[in-house]
């Protein structure tokens, strides 16, 4: 059936279910089965990641194409299967996703309130994300892509912060307005090939005139996903009003949700489309990093603060995607990569203050490198490479941005990476705030450094920002070759039209 | 294989410091950090020996692999050709003096382990920077050196003063690496590579290549060279991005002495030479260099006369020596460059040093207009500064004299406008440079003291761990011109350099045809410098007050440094933040989340009601999400 000898990637997305099952058949008092389902839920999590790492080891990085393909028969009269598969590209989400899960876990550990459905509600997220990502068939996809809303609804909306139903709402009316508009599109692309086959659609052409239409519905949904500017306003409210791992969740691999929409499904099945798009998603991408990094700038919260870098550095990834250069397209996915580990990092960074009774307000912070050195060390190194210094997982994907635009403009290329300056000035003026100058408040002196679950959740992330900037060849030979194959088919699905046009010219 | 142990055990000494610093204890940790860094400068100034006795460069050396996606494929490499290893002999010798020196002066503070944890990263960093193979590992190195900038001039973080300067320097920097990367970018899309040497030796096949911008046609070299120049230009401290380099003496004194003076603020320098072959085929960047450097000099060297901040005055006259460096490149005389480079590191960290010893002696005061007659009770210092100084002046033998003097001569045989604009700025700027020079000893050491009764008692000579030190420094800064000017410059330049450095057209043999009285100038204006400055503050004390009273409206522009802060706090800064505050609070509240946010509150109230009815029931989402399921399949059947 597929090289691993058994369906893998149907396991790794539906083993969090088993927890599920577990967990809601858990009795006792209730600090027990508080207990035992913040344990049950970390163990199937590790168990999914040890899973995903197989897969990881076993997957064949020279092959472009889907590989362990699942294929079972569904909507038969519709034509809808159930399909998984991965490439280069999934995989690594897939890991992502799978690698940050247990770590949000662990950041659940200060949750005293309703903490069973809260768990249940987290891994139900996890089978959502990972079967979103793994999935073959547009049906399927659209199923996964909706469903991720839920749990995640109920996580802001049931334990976030004062104002959680505002931004429960807001978040909820935001993705699901876009995606409604993604169902239009696929209705007609099912329509259009007679299959919801992914593979199928990649290869069945669609006239550049419905493209343009097909394209403004795919930005409206993955657009919103992946914060667009000016489609960004939700995520402020919702990353600051989510719990610590619902804000993790949404940051390192939610995000990723949209951008993977553009690579998967608008990038190369729209390539007329997105071709002409591509100004207008640079001028996003530009206005993204510089508008709103001038926006976070001005933030007088920590945790809004990295919530808006996020989305300057969803700008970035947008203009990787749009310039169809491998430098470009590669820079953008490891700028996912990296994003998702770096942005986790600064949250869990914040998430420790707020575990100490600390405020989010930098003007009543200060002075923490004292007594906590290992903490400031620790949101030193995700600022470092959330601002992009070499050495750190951020420059990668910064460097081969810059560099993959640079082919396309000079402008988009010098004004994207005007971040490197931008991004600068935030991030040290956010670790002036919290690490350096006088205590505040002489409270701040009574703080603790990190405990062992702190380090639990920091070191991994920490390990990865490292190996990510150091070695990165061991994350780009993933998905080097089906990103060489997409750029190849982007610039073969132009080639003949541009041929046309000027001989009709 | 010794390049490489010169370059990764500082790595080890920091990481043994800062990390380790829990299971060693604070001793350990420092010796640790200081352990790993003799091994580092031997094994670096060995390297450097044997390659000027063997004159036959090693291949760079592959250390693993790095960034490697379609042609962009930086390796982590060692670049060991002449040019690098006289940089890594350098850097690791006087990195060595330094962390020598700073366990005597850093011995009272509190956390010492990390101080010598971000010197010994900062020593890995540059050496990194010079022994890079490729510019994205220059890059590496060149931002890493900045981090630790940043780092060390904010090693006293509950300063605010600390603080902003540290956030400065880093964001002026920050402004040179974009064009630097866009550079690199711009060199990767021109040349397909960007290892040193695929892109030297395709030079020539592409120096006719073109690039557009603003709607007309550039040589793309020259945009390559400008957008790189820039990038040295923060580093360097350059006329317009020059700002943070003065700000920066909040560090602690060894930091100004190594990083802020000897090394990384030379790295822009260093780049410049390094590019020499694509540099070469940009007539225009070179001029560009060049007067930039010249500005440089000159501008640094007036603001420096009216410094009153003892660490001040030398940082300024660090960014005028600087701008030495570059006029000698931008007339593609590199080695020159590079020999005033080197020497000036030796005497540049020595004046620091001796300045750090008064400073120790002073209870921290650094403020030379509450110093004054020094030289008995600090005679050791007296004399260091003294020998730093003359360096610095340009008065023989010291060693500033054959670079400085090399310098000057250069820009005069250029015979152009550029050149002479170079000569003019050199030479006036090798009085000024004199003349604060000597005002700088002179107000600290001599006259009558001015500090308050309780700093005088305390008044003591450093401790024979910060003077070792100085001393081994004077040698160099005694030695270092006569010495090497055979080498570096004379006769047999091009055999030394080998194909490290690749100097046009005849302007070295030019050097030694420069008529007497141009070739006197610049020592002859430094003896000036020295009289007038004795005239001022000794015979007749009266007369500085007397002369900024007459021309107040000069000396109130040079005291304010010509006013660029100002100038950038109007037009950068306070602009920015405002655009910030109100990008956030009309733009994004008001404008983008306006309607949306009104849609939402209208269903909050909604759902906040049934919320209420139903503690978030999840019986109501799942029913949700079935109605959506049924809607999505029979819109599904529908179309069928």
């Amino acid at each position: 059936m597929n090289q691993a000898g058994f369906p893998i990637l149907s396991l790794i997305t539906f083993l969090p279910l088993v927890g599920v099952l577990y967990l809601a058949t858990l009795r006792g008092d209730e600090a027990a089965v508080a207990r035992n389902a913040r344990f049950a839920a970390l163990w199937t999590s590790l168990v999914v990641l040890a899973l995903g790492i197989y897969l990881w080891t076993a997957f064949n990085p020279a092959v472009a194409g889907f590989q362990f393909v699942e294929t079972v028969p569904w909507l038969t009269g519709l034509e809808v299967q159930y399909r998984m598969g991965v490439d280069g590209i999934s995989l690594f989400l897939i890991l992502l996703t799978l690698f940050i899960t247990p770590i949000a876990i662990l950041s659940a550990w200060p949750i005293k309130r309703r903490v069973r459905e809260f768990m249940i509600a987290f891994l139900l997220l996890e089978t959502m994300m990972v079967g979103m990502f793994a999935a073959l068939d547009f049906v399927v996809f659209y199923i996964f892509f909706e469903a991720v809303l839920l749990p995640m609804y109920l996580i802001i909306g049931i334990w976030g912060g004062e104002k959680r139903i505002f931004a429960a709402v807001k978040f909820f009316i935001f993705t699901l307005a876009g995606s409604l508009f993604m169902l239009l599109a696929l209705v007609w692309m099912w329509r259009n090939a007679g299959t919801t086959d992914i593979v199928t659609l990649l290869h069945t052409p669609i006239p550049p005139r419905i493209q343009m239409w097909l394209f403004i519905a795919f930005l409206a949904s993955f657009g919103v996903k992946a914060a667009v500017w000016p489609l960004h306003t939700w995520l402020p409210d919702a990353y600051g009003e989510a719990p610590l791992p619902g804000t993790i969740m949404l940051a390192a691999v939610m995000s990723k949700m949209g951008a993977y929409g553009f690579l998967r499904f608008a990038a190369p099945m729209l390539p007329q489309a997105s071709a002409a798009a591509a100004p207008l998603m640079f001028t996003l991408g530009v206005v993204a990093v510089i508008y709103v990094s001038y926006v976070a700038l001005a933030q007088t919260d920590m945790k809004r603060m990295i919530a808006y870098s996020s989305v300057a550095h969803m700008g970035v990834i947008i203009i990787g995607i749009f310039t169809f250069t491998v430098e470009g397209v590669e820079g953008a996915l490891f700028q996912m990569l990296s994003h998702g580990i770096v942005i986790a990092g600064l949250f869990i960074c914040s998430g420790i203050l707020l575990a100490r009774g600390e405020t989010m307000a930098l003007s009543r912070l200060g002075g923490l490198a004292q007594k906590m050195p290992v903490y400031a060390a620790a949101l030193m190194l995700f600022s470092l490479a959330n601002m992009g210094l070499p050495g750190t997982s951020g420059f990668i994907g910064e460097i081969l941005v810059i560099v993959g635009a640079l082919k396309v403009n000079f402008w988009v290329s010098l004004l994207g990476a005007a971040g490197m300056v931008l991004g600068a000035a935030y991030m040290l003026v956010l670790l002036r705030a919290v690490l350096f100058d006088k205590y505040t408040r002489p409270e701040l002196a009574g703080l603790k450094d990190l405990t062992a679950g702190e380090y639990a959740m920091l070191v991994p992330l920490a390990v990865m920002v490292l190996w990510l900037g150091i070695y990165p060849s061991s994350f780009t030979h993933i998905f080097d070759a089906p990103v060489t194959a997409m750029v190849q088919a982007h610039v073969a699905a132009l080639a003949p039209h541009t041929a046309i046009a000027m001989v009709s010219k | 294989m010794l390049t490489l142990i010169a370059v990764l055990a500082p790595l080890i000494g920091s990481v043994l410091a800062g990390v380790g610093r829990p299971f060693l204890g604070k001793q350990l940790a420092i010796g640790a950090s200081i352990l790993f860094m003799v091994v580092s400068a031997v094994a670096g100034v060995t390297s450097f020996a044997l390659l000027v006795q063997s004159g036959v460069p090693a291949a760079p050396l592959h250390v693993a692999e790095w960034i490697s996606v379609g042609g962009f494929t930086p390796d982590w490499s060692l670049r060991q050709d002449m040019l690098s290893l006289v940089m890594v002999a350098m850097v690791s010798a006087v990195s060595l003096v330094i962390h020598v020196y700073s366990a005597g002066y850093m011995a009272h503070d509190k956390t010492v382990p990390r101080f010598f944890s971000y010197i010994s990263l900062f020593t890995f960093a540059m050496l990194m920077l010079v022994t890079a193979n490729n510019l994205v590992q220059l890059f590496f190195g060149w931002e890493g050196v900045g981090l630790v900038s940043y780092l060390l001039i904010d090693y006293w973080y509950e300063r605010p003063a600390a603080n902003a300067a540290a956030i400065k320097a880093f964001i002026v920097n920050r402004v040179g690496d974009l064009f630097f990367a866009v550079g690199i970018a711009l060199a990767y899309l021109v040349f397909n590579t960007i290892s040193f040497d695929g892109i030297f030796s395709a030079v020539a096949a592409h120096a006719g290549n073109r690039y557009t911008l603003f709607g007309t046609s550039f040589p793309a070299l020259e945009v390559i060279s400008i957008l790189l120049f820039i990038g040295a230009m923060g580093k360097s401290a350059q006329f317009f991005l020059h700002t943070w380099l003065a700000d920066a003496m909040e560090g602690p004194t060894p930091i100004s002495a190594l990083i802020h003076a000897a090394t990384m603020v030379a790295a822009g320098v260093f780049m410049i030479v390094r590019m020499s072959p694509v540099i070469n085929h940009a007539p225009v960047a070179m001029d560009v260099i060049t007067v930039i450097g010249a500005t440089t000099a000159f501008f640094a060297g007036t603001v420096g006369c009216l410094q009153n901040d003892i660490k001040r005055i030398i940082a300024y006259s660090t960014c005028s020596q600087l701008g030495y460096m570059f006029i000698a490149a931008g007339l593609g005389a590199y080695p020159v460059a590079i020999f005033h480079l080197i020497n000036h590191a030796f005497f540049k960290a020595l004046l620091f040093l001796a300045a750090g010893s008064v400073i120790h002696a002073m209870s921290d005061e650094q403020d030379v207009r509450l110093m004054g007659g020094l030289w008995r009770k600090l005679p050791i210092t007296w004399v260091m500064m003294i020998m730093g100084g003359l360096a610095l002046a340009g008065i023989p033998p010291f060693s500033g004299y054959y670079s400085k003097d090399a310098i000057i001569d250069a820009s005069f045989a250029a015979h152009n406008a550029v050149g002479l604009y170079g000569w003019v700025c050199g030479t006036v700027t090798a009085g000024l440079t004199a003349f604060y020079t000597a005002r700088l000893v002179l107000l600290t050491f001599h006259g009558t003291s001015r500090a308050p009764k309780h700093v005088q008692e305390h008044v003591h000579e450093s401790p024979w761990v910060m003077l070792v030190p100085l001393l081994v420094l004077s040698v160099g800064a005694l030695c270092s011109g006569f010495l090497l000017r055979g080498t570096f410059i004379g006769e047999g330049f091009q055999a030394f350099w080998g194909a490290s450095i690749a100097v046009p057209g005849t302007v070295m043999q030019s050097l030694d045809q420069v008529p007497s009285w141009a070739a006197l100038a610049p020592l002859v204006a430094a003896i000036a410098g020295l009289a007038v400055a004795a005239i001022m503050y000794i015979f007749v004390p009266s007369l500085p007050a007397t002369l900024a009273q007459a021309f107040r409206p000069v000396y109130l522009f040079v005291l304010n440094k010509w006013y660029f802060d100002e100038l950038y706090d109007a037009v950068f800064v306070r602009p920015s933040l405002k655009l910030a505050k109100f990008a956030w609070r009309f733009g994004d509240e008001q404008v983008i989340d306006g309607v949306p946010s009104g849609l939402a509150t209208l269903t909050t109230d909604a759902s906040a009601q049934t919320v209420k009815l139903q503690t978030g029931s999840i019986a109501l989402y799942a029913f949700v999400m079935l109605i959506g399921l049924l809607g999505f399949l029979s819109l599904f059947l529908w179309v069928r």
